[in-house]
């Protein structure tokens, strides 16, 4: 269990969850990256880049 | 043969293809970009064959223009990516293909992009030359909107922003399709509706099943191997005459929206394709 960067609301994370997925914040919508998974911790994910996409 | 994947985010898209590798027990490693050091006189790297699926384009083609410098095989190829990823270049591919293609200019002033908006006629459509999910498209319908934004867009601070690339808006049925190939096959197809005129599925538009058995499926191949083909999604639209047209070619696919539509697994696909590639070049 961990709390959101954000609004500091508890937060679920997937039990599939991985390195480098975006997970939101159940409370307060952020979107979160799973920076590591042991120990578990999360950061805000970086806005969007110019050059991102498909 | 050593695997890996290039990624940035892990979207929906790469969990599908990390469990396809998982379930046929494929070994294969995950480099993340950002933490990424090419360290340029060693010309060495531990993997043979890496699978692009970074959503960052320049990270992605540095990266691919490295790699493939030492000898290691990337799918899809630094060459497809650089194409891809910017309008132009995917604009010049497909004519010298001679796949039909919406009109389009190409300015590097405010004032020459101008003339060359009431050249195309209005509604014309301005858009950044590299880009993705409909980011800063905009369809002007008169001089004064296509004035703002070009204005807009020549006090931003990317240079890119200043390369004026306009195109023909086409008058679309509320819809447009997405096809995806793998290799030398469209393997499904989607509709996108929306009553807005970007029918992006990023942006809300709705799926639905289109046939690739026809003209839709042979031209997204054409304009796949005009970019120099791997796995790639052409975004197609039809005119009100019924004629096709391909806006674009994208090369690290999203397609989250289209398994269950099309009832194609598009990751097993995708993961066949490179492994098939891994085996010719072993």
């Amino acid at each position: 269990m961990t709390t959101c960067p954000e609004c500091d609301g508890q937060l679920t994370i997937p039990d599939d969850a991985i390195q480098g997925e975006i997970v939101p914040c159940q409370d307060c919508g952020a979107e979160l990256e799973v920076l590591s998974l042991a120990p578990l911790e999360v950061g805000l994910a970086p806005e969007v880049q110019e050059d991102w996409g498909e | 043969m050593r695997l890996a994947m290039l990624t940035s985010r892990i979207r929906v898209e790469e969990k599908l293809l990390l469990a396809e590798m998982e379930r046929r027990r494929v070994p294969f490693e995950m480099i993340t970009d950002g933490d990424l050091i090419l360290r340029l006189s060693a010309r060495q790297f531990p993997y043979d064959l890496v699978f692009e699926r970074s959503i960052s384009f320049g990270r992605t083609l540095y990266t691919l223009q490295t790699l493939e410098s030492w000898g290691v095989r990337c799918v899809n190829r630094a060459e497809v990516v650089a194409t891809c990823g910017d309008k132009l270049l995917t604009n010049l591919a497909l004519e010298r293909a001679r796949i039909p293609v919406p009109r389009a200019t190409l300015a590097f002033t405010v004032g020459a992009a101008l003339d060359a908006v009431e050249e195309l006629g209005y509604p014309t459509v301005i858009k950044p030359v590299v880009g993705s999910w409909g980011r800063m498209v905009a369809r002007v319908n008169d001089r004064h909107a296509a004035e703002a934004v070009l204005e807009d867009r020549a006090t931003l601070g990317s240079w890119q922003q200043q390369i004026f690339y306009m195109q023909e808006y086409v008058d679309k049925p509320g819809r447009d399709i997405r096809a995806f190939v793998v290799g030398d096959e469209t393997i499904c197809a989607i509709y996108r509706e929306s009553e807005h005129w970007i029918t992006n599925t990023a942006r809300g538009g709705r799926a639905s099943r289109c046939p690739v058995d026809g003209a839709v499926g042979e031209l997204a191949l054409r304009a796949a191997r005009a970019v120099g083909g791997g796995i790639l999604a052409v975004d197609l639209v039809e005119t009100r005459d019924g004629e096709l047209l391909v806006i674009e070619v994208n090369h690290t696919m999203e397609f989250r929206n289209s398994i269950d539509t099309t009832g194609v697994n598009i990751p097993a696909r995708m993961v066949d394709y490179l492994l098939d590639s891994a085996e010719r070049s072993a």
